[in-house]
């Protein structure tokens, strides 16, 4: 019973977390030095099975510049290294930016792209898909069956309950990202039947964290959405938007954000940068871009959590 | 002093005429164009001023596409890829905030002054 130096909370939910642990391995489409990232421990509710699904983020298709001069390229290799996974993930979930200017060619592209990996997808938009004439309309007519509003749903599997969000729709002048109170108020309703040890996953374009306002990497009024998930034990958020690897904890929700499979971003506030594209040399492209397998295990033990670049 | 006054006013007076011709010139030649690039996640310059009836034209010269969206709804411009251009005519004196639709850090303002 001594408390071991951790909070009463923290204690607590790390009991109740003991149940399960989850694992998040981060790849990149190139070779390099392992290293490592982390998805907390998550509730006591058992998943059903063993499983892992994998997030791709920000393919940008219709970025054509020296940097990257066909981002269709770059995502079929990421694809294939989906489609080359030992363990088959139960889906793939795309968190925005499929497309550079919301084309129909772009969209066409990317979804012929990412049936090569013969799963089921799910996406969310990001601000690159939502410049059509109907402002989101285009991705909705081929993204948005069965979501609400700007195309947010949610869906449970084994045992976990995934919760899609978007936050790209009515940005508003000098803001960041928007949740809006219609999205909000289905979100309370979605999650009020759920018990408080089922483990929860959050995926948003741009990041729920304040992560670096001046750039925009953040979401004005996601402190409401997060009071909503405070009460449950395990909370992962996965987000895209800044084509990188960011973390943070804010008590038992962990934020991820995702490389792109286009191009790299700077780092926040990196002196002199702005939050576009960051020119690397043509051989050191694919190792800032990839995409994230997390898997799920039901079993009592401490997290093993591996960051593997692809050659 | 009063010799300055009165060279002031005739200076004036001479401005005031041909700031007249100049006015009835304009009714017959093309609007003045302001000009405003888009760079580095900027509009520069992020206020312009122009005289009503004036067209501000946009080119973002930045490596990713930017959109131009008034605050009050009034233009609003498609995204913008590297080397492409939108222009707005503005038909009435007033302050127009705007901000790139896609970056919506992004602001700026055109004030249109009345003739």
């Amino acid at each position: 019973m001594a408390d071991g130096g951790m909070g009463e909370t923290d204690r607590r939910g790390l009991l109740r977390c003991m149940g399960w642990a989850g694992t998040g391995l981060v790849w990149t489409l190139a070779g390099g030095v392992p290293g490592s990232i982390g998805l907390e421990a998550a509730a006591a509710t058992r998943v059903a099975k063993p499983f892992s699904f994998v997030q791709i983020s920000d393919s940008h298709i219709g970025f054509a510049k020296p940097l990257n001069p066909d981002a269709r390229v770059t995502f079929r290799e990421a694809v294939a290294k989906i489609a080359a996974l030992p363990a088959k993930p139960d889906f793939i979930f795309h968190t925005g930016d499929v497309s550079q200017l919301s084309k129909d060619s772009e969209f066409d592209d990317a979804d012929q792209i990412i049936s090569e990996a013969g799963l089921t997808v799910f996406h969310i938009p990001g601000e690159h898909d939502m410049l059509d004439e109907g402002n989101g309309k285009a991705f909705l007519d081929r993204y948005g069956k069965g979501s609400e509003g700007a195309g947010w749903f949610s869906f449970d599997h084994a045992g976990v309950h995934f919760v899609a969000l978007v936050n790209v729709a009515n940005l508003k002048a000098g803001g960041m990202g928007s949740l809006g109170v219609d999205q909000l108020a289905w979100l309370r309703a979605d999650l009020a039947s759920r018990g408080s040890s089922t483990p929860i996953v959050v995926f948003a374009h741009i990041p729920l964290w304040a992560l670096y306002p001046d750039w925009g990497w953040g979401t004005d009024d996601a402190a409401l959405a997060l009071g909503m998930l405070k009460r449950f034990g395990s909370v992962t958020v996965l987000n895209g938007h800044i084509h990188q690897v960011q973390q943070s904890v804010e008590g038992q929700v962990t934020f991820h954000t995702a490389r792109s499979t286009a191009f790299p971003q700077p780092a926040p506030g990196a002196p002199g940068a702005n939050p576009g594209p960051m020119a690397v040399p043509a051989d050191q492209l694919r190792g800032v871009l990839g995409v994230r397998e997390v898997n799920f295990v039901a079993r009592n033990t401490p997290l093993a959590i591996v960051d593997q670049t692809l050659a | 002093m009063f010799s300055l006054r009165f060279a002031a006013c005739a200076a004036g007076a001479g401005l005031f005429a041909f700031v007249a011709i100049g006015a009835a010139s304009f009714a017959s030649a093309a609007p003045p164009t302001a000009s405003v690039t888009i760079d580095n996640f900027m509009f520069s310059p992020m206020t312009v001023t122009v005289p009503v009836g004036a067209t501000v034209a946009w080119t973002n010269n930045d490596d990713i596409p930017h959109s131009v969206r008034s605050v009050d709804g009034t233009f609003h411009s498609p995204a913008l890829d590297t080397g492409e251009h939108y222009s707005f005519a503005f038909t009435k004196p007033g302050v127009y905030s705007y901000f790139c639709g896609i970056h919506p850090k992004m602001v700026a303002k055109v004030i249109v002054q009345a003739r």
